[in-house]
This record gives C-alpha cells, structure tokens and sequence, in this order.
C-alpha cells in the first residue's frame, strides 16, 4: 500500500526527475559566482528549494529517511566555520583578514579569482542548508488551537 | 520605451497588489498578491540592470510565498474588525505623509539625475575590480573580496536566525511531548 502522506503519484514522478535537474541547476550557479550573475546566495536558495520539493511531494517522513538532518546541521555549521577559516588564513598568507590570498588566474576562467570561488561554495552551502532546515524546523511545529 | 516608464508601470501595479492584499478576504489571494508585490520588486531590478539581485529576490520571493501557503492555508483566522480609535489614527497617519509629501516635493527637484555622480570609490571598482580579483563578475567580486565583512555579517546573521528557531521551537515541542506524557501517566 502507498503510503498516504505527501501529494499525488503525478507529483512524486516528477518531483523524482525534476529535483536533480533543479539541484545541478543550484551548484552550477554557486560554482559560476565570480563569471555571470547569480552566486553563493541564489544558488543557495536554489539547492534549498530543490530539498524543500521533495519535502512538499513526499512528506516529512520520507524526508528525513532520505536526508540525514542531523550531517545538513553539522554541514550548515562547519560552512560557517569554514568561511572564517578562509578569512584566518588570509592573516597568515595575505597580510589582512579574508585577504584574497589564492592566484588570480586568467579572467572568465572557472578555477579563477583567487579565494572567491571557495566563499561563494562556502556560502551556498551555508545558505541551502540554513534555509531548508528553517522550514523543516517550522513544517514539524503544529500549532495548538487556543481556547 | 525608455525605462522610467516601465518603472511607473511596474510601481502602479505594485501599489494596486498591495492594496489588494490588505483588502481581501480570501487569505490565499491575499498571498498571491504579496507574491505579485516581490515579482515587481524583481521586475524593476531586472529593469534597474541588476541581475544579481534580481536573481536572488526571485528566489526568496517564491521561498517565502512557499512558507506562507503552508503556514496559512487550512488553519483558522479571525480579521479583526477596525475600531474607532484605529480608524481616527489611520486618518492621521495619511494626512502627515501626504503632508509630508506635498512638503518635499521641492526636495526631489534639487535631487541629481538618477545614478549621475558616480561615486570615487564605485569607480575605482569599475576600473580595477577584473585586474585586482580575477573575477569577471564585478558584484561578486565586491560581496566576497573588497566588502568581505559584509557577508561574513550576513552569513552570522543566518547562523543565529537558525540557531534561534531550532532552540526555541525544540523547547516547545519537547515541554508539549511532556505535557503529553504526564497526562498519559495520570491516565
């Protein structure tokens, strides 16, 4: 027997194909921060929502069978920690905090612009994870009708 | 059609959605109109040719139209009739900006043209952004290299959002789950 949370077969069948499509649409704007316009906050918002589908189509069960909440709670903190790491080592090896310390490169390359593309990674995971797990918090609170 | 008028447009609109917002009684068109207020704030981003914001407003704009249908919809609410003395304040409230309003009408003119003086530092960006960073996108560069601080401000901002929401509804379900427990046990 199908089990009854979550929408209809029809949403699930495409929310099954359309989530990873939405998810590498995500890292490809984080990983593409420094060349065209979008970066570390949009493409986190778009791994959040990706996550926040499959918790709409398939329920809050299934959910956190598939997701381990627990590790996007442990990511979402040591991405916070990282950012400032990056920025320490930025004393060390570049003279000032969050010195961008890392070769330029040559423009419009990927692997280029020194420390911004590891903070913008950084950043887009903090973003998606915080994000998706504000509304997994608030979705699991019930409300109690008062008197 | 040059782009001021499109920015007219799109605020006249903004301000009808707005209204309707208010005025409705249904709360889901209510939310839908508040969706339509973000997507001009979008819209005029785009038009403003920033697309880095217009990109992330989008975003959170159909985030917090999710979190809002699902707070929302199927759960009781009451509107609240206006009293007397809310509607008395509402009054004033209009009349000082309109006030307010007619007042610096005179300011806006001694205003320069829209984005004319470009500020030093903003054209030393523009100059040396690419040569300093690497990085072909100049507003990327700003949020992460020249203005790092800032972000690392909105990055702690997040922490502690997340950090507040999980401590405080956490203490709430767990005080219901024993509420719930010692009722069963006087059972």
């Amino acid at each position: 027997m199908q089990q009854n949370e979550g929408m209809t077969l029809i949403v699930k069948t495409v929310t099954r194909i359309s989530v990873w499509m939405i998810l590498l649409y995500g890292i490809y704007i984080i990983f593409h921060g420094h060349l065209t316009p979008g970066g570390g906050f949009a493409g986190g918002v778009i791994v959040a929502l990706a996550f926040l589908n499959v918790l709409l189509a398939y329920g809050r069960k299934f959910t956190s069978d598939w997701l381990n909440i627990g590790f996007l709670h442990d990511l979402e903190a040591a991405s916070a920690t990282l950012f400032l790491v990056i920025g320490i080592l930025g004393i060390s090896m570049g003279g000032a905090f969050l010195a961008n310390f890392l070769t330029k490169g040559e423009l419009f390359a990927l692997i280029s612009a020194g420390t911004i593309l590891p903070l913008n990674i950084v950043i887009g995971i903090k973003v998606g994870m915080s994000l998706f797990l504000v509304v997994w918090v608030l979705a699991g609170f019930k409300i109690e009708k008062g008197d | 059609m040059p782009v001021e008028y499109w920015l007219i447009f799109i605020l006249i609109v903004m301000i009808i959605a707005s209204i309707a917002a208010l005025e409705m009684d249904d709360i889901l068109s209510s939310i839908v109109a508040i969706g339509i207020v973000g997507l001009g704030v979008s819209l005029s981003f785009l038009f403003l040719q920033a697309p880095d914001l217009a990109i992330v407003q989008f975003l959170f704009e159909i985030f917090a139209l999710i979190i809002l249908v699902k707070a929302f919809l199927g759960k009781d609410y009451h509107k609240q009739a206006p009293s007397r003395i809310n509607k008395i304040l509402a009054g004033l409230t209009i009349i000082t900006l309109t006030a307010i309003f007619i007042f610096s009408v005179s300011v806006f003119e001694l205003l320069p043209p829209f984005g004319e003086p470009l500020m030093t530092t903003a054209q030393y960006y523009l100059d040396n952004g690419a040569k300093d960073t690497g990085a072909a996108n100049l507003v990327s560069s700003i949020i992460l290299d020249y203005r790092a601080y800032d972000t690392l401000g909105e990055i702690t901002v997040l922490f502690t959002a997340i950090l507040g929401a999980f401590t405080i509804l956490r203490i709430k379900s767990k005080s219901k789950k024993e509420n719930s427990e010692l009722s069963n046990a006087t059972k």
